[in-house]
């Protein structure tokens, strides 16, 4: 008997038993849906941070206030010590200091509720310089972004973000409007292009903020020291970040008179940053999939245990193939094919509700989910292996059986 | 006994078969000897539990003796492997059953074809041969239909159809009638007689003295041994009405 012979055969009998065989399918099916979903949080949740990474700009150093910790981790939040400030970032755009630094641009950050007309809305107000714009990348869908001299004079004037526009402003344009923050009057003059991150916190949206400069916001908070949440250092290319990174780190180290082990600032890259953020959701992953693999692994051993099970209630059925000509390693074949047939079954099925899981899951939950090709053909290819793993066994009995008890079983 | 010179087909000597169950052992047949020429009719008669199945899957090569040898067309069958046997299941022997075995889930059709596509025949070729063997059991007209949508007799005839599908030399039948009413034992019967006329060996297992009466000759087998007592009349009546 060929193969296609067998596999019409184990396509029939795994036809003519539909609800047992779906029952055994079902672990192989919920195992698959979950590896295919797991891994499509996992790739998800990685595209979502390259993209929130990639849009802080290119070949970006970010400063910041505190010390790193250990490995590759930046300790700390915004503002965590005040040891970073605005004479820094002077030192840092010093040609003579960093000449592979092309642009500089501090940043403060408050959380600060903003008013037009009877509208209320909770934003983030970013004090910064006129490089901001170039250095974050960022382009702006109506009027300007502040100039040198409104930075100098600490002009009431500010560039809002999409979000923020659209929740303050809901018509009409926004440009030339004001808004009042902390009881100060601001002038609207630009709004942003969205940034094209994805993210579901608006702490950190770059999509909600109003940039105002840093004079100003220094008015806002009205205090009158110089630190700064962050610096942002761009470097002249990507072949230069490195010496830039080597650049910023001796002049603040120098300024600021201390030794690199106890540096009271660190600096990260957008791919240390990367991997950071990747590392704990690969965690995170592995864990999820780890789960997944144990379901798939008590789904094929329910394969195997409807495989016996059938295997004995089709001792006659065996027994007259027997009689008639085949042969063990017919008989073989023909229970580890319905097994294979039965594994990727149950895979296709699990990868089509694992896909369509990956559709509908992120508008629920609010993460995106990616379609890996790869996990997918992977997932089928466990199944079968699950299949033909688990049919072995009872394959092989099927095998031995001998064509008389076979036949004698009324 | 045999009509003609032929060859030797079935040979057993000393023959034995004890099954073991638990702490009993049942001695099943007890010292057969049996030489069957090639082209017989036989029928071996007995009552219910005298051996004529073990019998039956011994001669089939479902099983193998306890002790004595077995020698099928000059082979010793002891000798074969698994494969091989299935390999001469398949080719030499065709099987029919008193409760016909034929799988449900296939349609007539396919229950006939199934010994060819064990013996690597596919295609048009394998519809063709088993539409002809339904023919010939006069069921072409029942070739889609499933064992369910069949009578007995119906169904018995696709198992004769099945068993003479591959042409094998050997036809061997375990109370083919013995589930049938007397018309379909007679169709069944009938289709015996015309394979034996076509050259085939024939080995029939009944109870029933009418229907053993059909064969050349007659086998009697009592208590796992076999006496020709009684056989020598039968079998001159079979030959007289056929003559
Ligand atoms: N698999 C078996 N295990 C134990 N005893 C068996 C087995 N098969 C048959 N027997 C016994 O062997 C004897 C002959 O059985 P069998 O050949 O089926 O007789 P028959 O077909 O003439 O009715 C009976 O006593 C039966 O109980
Ligand atoms: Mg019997």
């Amino acid at each position: 008997m060929n193969w296609l012979e067998t596999l019409r055969t184990a396509a029939d009998a795994v036809r003519s038993h539909r609800m047992r065989s779906l029952l055994t399918m079902l672990g192989i099916v919920i195992g698959i849906s979950s590896v295919v979903l797991t891994v499509g949080l996992g790739l998800g949740a990685q595209d979502k941070v390259r993209s929130q990474i990639d849009a802080l700009g290119s070949n970006l150093l970010i400063v910041s206030p505190g010390s790193s910790t250990g490995t590759g981790g930046v300790r700390g939040g915004f503002g965590s010590a005040a040891t970073l400030t605005l004479a820094d970032a002077n030192t840092l755009a010093n040609s003579a200091v960093a000449p592979d630094v092309s642009r500089v641009a501090p940043t403060t950050s408050t959380s600060t509720s903003l008013t037009a007309g009877t509208t209320n809305w909770t934003s983030r107000i970013v004090g910064t310089t006129t490089n901001w714009q170039q250095v974050r990348a960022r382009t702006l869908t109506a009027g300007r972004f502040f100039t040198a001299n409104e930075l100098a004079d600490g002009a009431d004037v500010t560039v809002l973000g999409a979000d923020t526009a659209s929740e303050l402003f809901s018509r009409g344009n926004p440009v030339g409007q004001t808004i009042t923050a902390d009881g100060t009057t601001l002038t609207v003059i630009g709004v942003l292009a969205e940034s094209g991150a994805t993210s579901s916190s608006s702490s950190t949206s770059e999509d909600d903020l109003a940039v105002v400069p840093i004079t100003t916001a220094q008015q806002l908070s009205g205090s009158t020291s110089n630190a700064v949440a962050s610096v942002y250092v761009e470097a002249k290319s990507a072949d230069l970040l490195s010496a830039a990174y080597q650049e910023v780190d001796a002049a603040l180290l120098t300024s600021h008179d201390v030794s690199s082990a106890s540096a009271d600032f660190s600096i990260a890259t957008q791919d240390a940053l990367l991997a950071t953020a990747n590392s704990t959701n690969k965690t995170m992953t592995i864990l999820l999939a780890g789960v997944a693999a144990i379901s798939l692994l008590v789904g094929g051993i329910g394969v195997m245990n409807i495989m016996l099970v059938s295997v004995t209630e089709r001792v006659r059925e065996i027994g007259l193939r027997k009689a008639l000509g085949a042969t063990p390693s017919a008989i073989r074949r023909q229970f580890l094919i319905e097994a294979s047939l039965l594994g990727i079954i149950g895979g296709l099925i699990g990868a089509a509700i694992g896909v369509v899981g990956a559709l509908v899951l992120p508008s629920m939950i609010n993460q995106p989910v990616s379609i890996s090709g790869l996990a997918i053909l992977a997932a089928l290819g466990v199944s079968l292996g699950l299949g033909v793993g688990f049919g072995v066994y009872p394959a092989s009995r099927a095998a031995r059986l001998t064509p008389i008890d076979a036949l004698r079983s009324d | 006994m045999s009509t003609s010179g032929t060859r030797t087909i079935i040979e057993l000597a000393g023959v034995r078969k004890t099954y073991a169950t638990g702490a009993a052992a049942v001695e099943a047949l007890r010292g057969i000897d049996v030489r069957i020429e090639e082209g017989e009719y036989v029928a071996i008669i007995g009552p219910s539990g005298s051996g004529k199945s073990t019998l039956m899957h011994i001669l089939g090569c479902l099983d193998v003796p306890t002790e004595g040898t077995y020698e099928l067309a000059g082979r010793d069958v002891s000798d074969l492997a698994e494969a091989e046997l299935a390999h001469i299941r398949n080719r030499e022997i065709g099987f029919v059953f008193q409760q016909f075995n034929l799988l449900p889930d296939m349609t007539a059709l396919r229950n006939v074809a199934l010994p060819l596509a064990y013996a690597g025949v596919y295609g048009a070729e394998r519809e063709e041969r088993a539409r002809h063997a339904l023919d010939r059991v006069g069921l072409s007209d029942r070739a889609d239909h499933r064992p369910g949508e069949l009578s007995g007799g119906q169904q018995q005839r696709v198992a004769v159809a099945r068993a003479l599908v591959t042409e094998p030399s050997m036809i061997l039948a375990d109370e083919p009638t013995g589930n049938l009413d007397s018309v379909s034992s007679a169709d069944v019967l009938a289709l015996f007689r015309e394979l034996h006329d076509a050259g085939r060996t024939i080995v029939l297992i009944t109870h029933e003295n009418d229907v053993a009466a059909e064969a050349d000759r007659v086998l009697t087998i009592r208590d796992g041994r076999i006496t020709e007592r009684a056989a020598d009349d039968a079998a001159t009546k079979a030959k007289v009405g056929t003559l």
